[in-house]
């Protein structure tokens, strides 16, 4: 098994899957050839990174699967592997994509081919980031992804979408390219790339300083935080549905991933300088955008601006530097993943029927889609972190964390879970309640098969993980407590 | 007949296009004459590659590995030109058999420009190169553009080699010799005269390589002369310039670089910040590429300016992958036809896509590589600057090489979104030339696989930057 080059596999095999499209000459009306092969792709790429998990040695919290491959001269190889905090984020971004284009079957009303293409590129480079462990194939992953993006949300999008893709990329590149500058600098004082060296490299104060910022710039961007997450309402409003579900899902999490693995690992001194810092901007970010989602006229900026509040969880319980706050961060990204996806999957259902994500137009919808409702009610309270849900397990973590570093930031962050509530209920009980008086709504119909297939294991994961979380915490800890060491290695 | 081996290409070159000349007074088939001269020179390029490196004609004369790399891109950038004069010369005008002969004599000037040790020798070689491509700029003899833009060339030209040549007396009359190695030897520091000869040089120099504040002349020439000579500007005599510029002064001052490292990043900063706006307001897609391609050299000289063996590998990497992907754009630009009009504008491409949906990913795929993001092959050519950028410590120049990198991604993502996320417009006709076709999937090949093998390129980059560390 482990002379299989399988993490390669999964990097491969979407890649595969657009040769295989483009030679599927999409003359059938309904494209189904294409969307059955794209489908079926993706799909077995999940399957592989199951294959992956299952044989993942959980006690083990160095670096799994490896492969090293000579790329660009000695000291800068194609460099992969997973360890536990990585291969969640290999498995949910897997999960998603075959999610993501099921859900497209019936929205995308032209290009079909060039959007499938799109998508399984993006899954490429989705994987790529998660699982290089040299920081220049890193970066090309993580910047790479930017090109599908920018084609997903500016051909297929809404009214906006060249204003939205256009701030997007340019606003995402301009914070990643100091990261390369960055990147470039680590590898000249260390000699090489590859992250496994870069992680037991001390690098001095000041440096630490300028690099931690460097990284730092890209990811602010990405995360996003608060106040530079302009972009991200824009994006999501007007991306299609899939490619909100996956940007939701996956690409945020990329720059989550980026500062466990890298800012505080690789620069210790310079993140418990900025620690205080991050709080804040965290806790403006939970407070400051729950408050403006509340007053949301468009279902999917509220999600999007939820997004928001629930990543700054994320980033408040990275900076505690106690295992709480790593776990509970990286089982906040798997859970939002999942419960954002959903959502935004859930406008999507109405947006398809209806044409329209204003709140005021729907209403009631309880009399005729129950199923609807109750997918769309395990959703919602998920995203508010309701006990048993998985949005509970992370939220409670990284609030136990903040506890025990500074109580008045844990009261401040505490207050965002009762603004969760309050956006999420609101925006339940105007569409989902009272009374269907709306003449277009009339004739709504409830969820059709496809869209059961797609909600069925986005609700058992959202509840299994809510209840029984220890399976993914015993992946994920060995991982989180060897960082921990080495950070409190290099500190003292 | 073995102080004459050392100039064997050129020799050949030299003797096969006056042969070509004549024969083409007689003979007038331009198809023939094209195909004739594109054999002589991938045969050139062959010969270069199989010199041994050595100094010649009392020591005006070098050959070694920076030298061959160099010849054999300029022989290829030129036979790129080559194949894509074909297809489009009647349409153009420009149906003559003196096209691909002007293209082997400024070919034969860059050969000799970029292989001198010598001051004299560089004019001689210079002079060659330019002459001919004052004529290539103009041309088309019908055309009021391409008659301006030769003039333009010539004028300014002119005034540049003057330049040029005060220089070049300054040095000689402050050190007494205009050979490269000699300069280096009798170099005196504190001579005010010398350091004016240096700049002279350099903004002479400076305008053969279109930087900043020397570019005036590139829109205008790039958009007015016919589109495969644009193609050919864009490649082999900016390579050459490039090439001799960094011999110039890496050969004479290379004790005392700290002294024109200030006017290489000088000249860097000002042409990666002005392309980087510049080229917003352009709706004329070669008057982009000119803007685009002052840009590049602004990259360029950041390579030039760190002077150490990764500032020089760098710079070749770039120099050849900005060959290739330079050779994808200008190959595209000539394929844009309307009924059997060419089509200049950007906004003609709108919704390629819908019409021709892998030539429309491949152009963008280039677009997206010019911009400098990853995984495309732009992208490898702006890191390993920035990495000699960074090692050098030249930590400013390169937070300015990335923001204006940012800056200029906007105009390169605009004709994406004039691809993909405009109505399309009339289609354009049929994409059936072969030898463009040909030139532009090779290119985009290299350009959007180049990450999967890097190795053969870096390789070139390795071993000619070990000439001068």
């Amino acid at each position: 098994m482990n002379e299989l080059p399988i993490l390669s596999i999964l990097l491969v095999l979407p890649v595969i899957g657009i040769l295989l499209l483009t030679f599927i000459s999409n003359n059938s009306e309904s494209d189904v050839n294409l969307k059955q092969t794209a489908l079926w792709v993706s799909f077995l790429n999940f399957i592989i990174s199951l294959v992956v998990l299952f044989n993942f040695n959980q006690a083990d919290p160095n670096f799994q699967f490896v492969e090293k491959y000579y790329w660009l001269g000695d000291t800068i190889s194609y460099h992969v592997g997973v360890d536990g905090i990585s291969i969640l984020f290999v498995v949910l971004t897997t999960f998603l994509v075959p999610i993501c284009i099921l859900a497209s079957y019936n929205n995308i009303k032209f290009s079909m081919k060039e959007y499938l293409i799109a998508f399984l590129a993006l899954e490429t480079f989705m994987i790529g980031v998660f699982i290089s462990m040299d920081l220049i194939l890193f970066y090309l992953f993580f910047e790479g992804g930017l090109i599908p993006m920018f084609l997903i949300i500016g051909i297929w999008g809404g009214e906006r979408r060249i204003y939205s893709t256009f701030k997007f990329f340019l606003y995402t590149l301009a914070g990643s390219v100091f990261m390369l500058l960055a990147v470039i600098f680590m590898y000249w004082e260390v000699g090489t790339s590859s992250i496994p060296v870069l992680l037991q490299h001390e690098f001095s104060y000041d440096a630490q300083i300028i690099l931690w910022l460097a990284f730092f710039a890209s990811f602010v961007v990405k995360i996003p935080m608060w106040p530079f997450h302009t972009w991200l309402p824009d994006a999501h409003v007007e991306a299609p549905t899939a490619g909100s579900v996956i940007l939701a899902g996956v690409l945020l999490k990329l720059a989550g991933y980026g500062f466990i693995r890298f800012s505080i690992t690789m620069f210790p001194d310079a993140s418990h300088y900025f620690a205080p810092m991050i709080y804040a901007l965290s806790i403006i970010a939970i407070i400051f955008t729950s408050l403006i989602a509340l007053v949301q006229e468009d279902m999917k900026k509220l999600i999007a601006y939820s997004s928001v509040a629930h990543m700054g969880f994320v980033t408040l319980g990275i900076f505690t530097f106690t295992i709480q706050g790593i776990e509970g961060a990286i089982i906040q990204m798997i859970s939002h993943g999942i419960v954002s996806a959903a959502l935004f999957l859930c406008v999507g259902v109405v947006y398809d029927r209806i044409h329209t994500r204003e709140i005021e137009r729907y209403g009631g919808l309880v009399n005729r889609m129950p199923l609807y409702s109750f997918s769309f009610m395990i959703f919602i309270l998920a995203s508010l972190g309701l006990p048993g849900t998985s949005g509970f397990v992370g939220e409670f973590l990284v609030l136990l964390s903040i506890f025990s570093v500074n109580t008045y930031f844990a009261v401040f962050a505490t207050t965002g879970v009762v603004l969760a509530a309050t956006y999420s209920l609101w925006l339940y009980r105007k569409i989902i309640f009272g009374q269907l008086i709306k003449d277009d709504l009339k004739d709504i119909l409830d969820l059709s098969s496809r869209e059961i297939i797609i909600f069925v294991p986005l609700i058992l994961l959202t509840i299994l993980i809510g209840i029984y979380p220890i399976p993914v915490l015993e992946i994920i800890e060995p991982s989180s407590q060897l960082t921990l060491e080495i950070i409190n290695g290099k500190m003292n | 007949m073995g102080v004459f081996t050392i100039i064997l290409p050129e020799i050949f070159l030299f003797l096969s296009s006056t042969l070509l000349l004549m024969v083409g007074l007689f003979y007038k088939r331009v198809n023939i004459i094209n195909l004739l001269t594109f054999l002589i020179l991938i045969l050139t390029a062959v010969l270069v590659i199989y010199q041994p490196s050595s100094f010649g004609f009392n020591n005006s004369f070098v050959n070694d590995e920076f030298s061959k790399t160099i010849k054999a891109l300029i022989l290829i950038g030129s036979a790129s030109a080559l194949l894509m004069f074909s297809p489009s010369r009647r349409k153009i005008n420009i149906d003559i058999y003196e096209f691909p002969i002007l293209i082997s004599f400024a070919s034969l000037g860059m050969m000799v420009m970029v292989s001198s040790n010598d001051l004299l020798a560089m004019f001689i070689g210079l002079e060659l190169q330019s002459l001919s491509l004052y004529v290539l700029a103009s041309l088309n003899r019908n055309s009021l553009q391409s008659s301006e833009s030769g003039i333009k060339y010539f004028i300014l030209g002119a005034l540049s080699s003057g330049l040029l040549l005060f220089g070049i007396s300054y040095i000689y009359g402050f050190t007494g010799n205009t050979n490269f190695s000699l300069i280096s030897a009798t170099y005196d520091k504190d001579s005010l005269g010398l350091l004016i000869g240096i700049v002279f040089v350099c903004s002479g120099l400076a305008f053969k390589v279109s930087a900043v504040p020397f570019h005036m002349w590139t829109p205008d020439v790039y958009q007015g002369a016919p589109t495969p000579v644009t193609g050919f500007f864009a490649l082999a005599p900016k390579i050459a310039a490039v090439a001799i510029f960094l011999r110039f002064l890496y050969s004479s001052f290379g004790e005392t670089a700290a002294d024109w490292q200030q006017i290489i990043i000088f000249l860097s900063i000002a042409s990666m910040i002005f392309a980087a706006f510049a080229a917003i307001a352009q709706s004329n897609i070669k008057r982009l590429m000119a803007y685009s391609s002052i840009g590049h050299v602004g990259y360029i000289l950041i390579g030039m300016a760190c002077f150490n063996f990764e500032g020089v590998q760098s710079l070749i990497i770039y120099l050849i992958l900005y060959l290739v992907m330079n050779v994808s754009v200008f190959s595209f630009i000539l394929m844009m036809k309307r009924k059997d009009e060419y089509c200049e504008n950007i906004n003609d491409l709108s919704g390629l896509y819908k019409h021709n949906p892998f030539y429309a990913i491949l152009i963008a795929l280039s677009m997206f590589s010019l911009a400098g993001i990853p995984p495309l092959a732009g992208f490898f050519g702006k890191f390993y600057i920035f990495m000699s950028a960074i090692k050098s410590d030249f930590y400013l120049l390169a937070v300015i090489g990335i923001v204006a990198s940012v800056v200029s991604a906007f105009y390169y993502l605009r004709i994406v979104k004039i691809i993909y996320f405009n109505e399309p417009s009339e289609k354009f006709d049929e994409f059936n030339s072969s030898s463009l076709n040909l030139l532009f999937f090779i290119s985009s090949g290299i350009v959007i696989l180049f990450f999967v093998y890097p190795s053969p390129i870096l390789n070139i980059g390795n071993y000619a930057a070990k000439t001068f560390f």
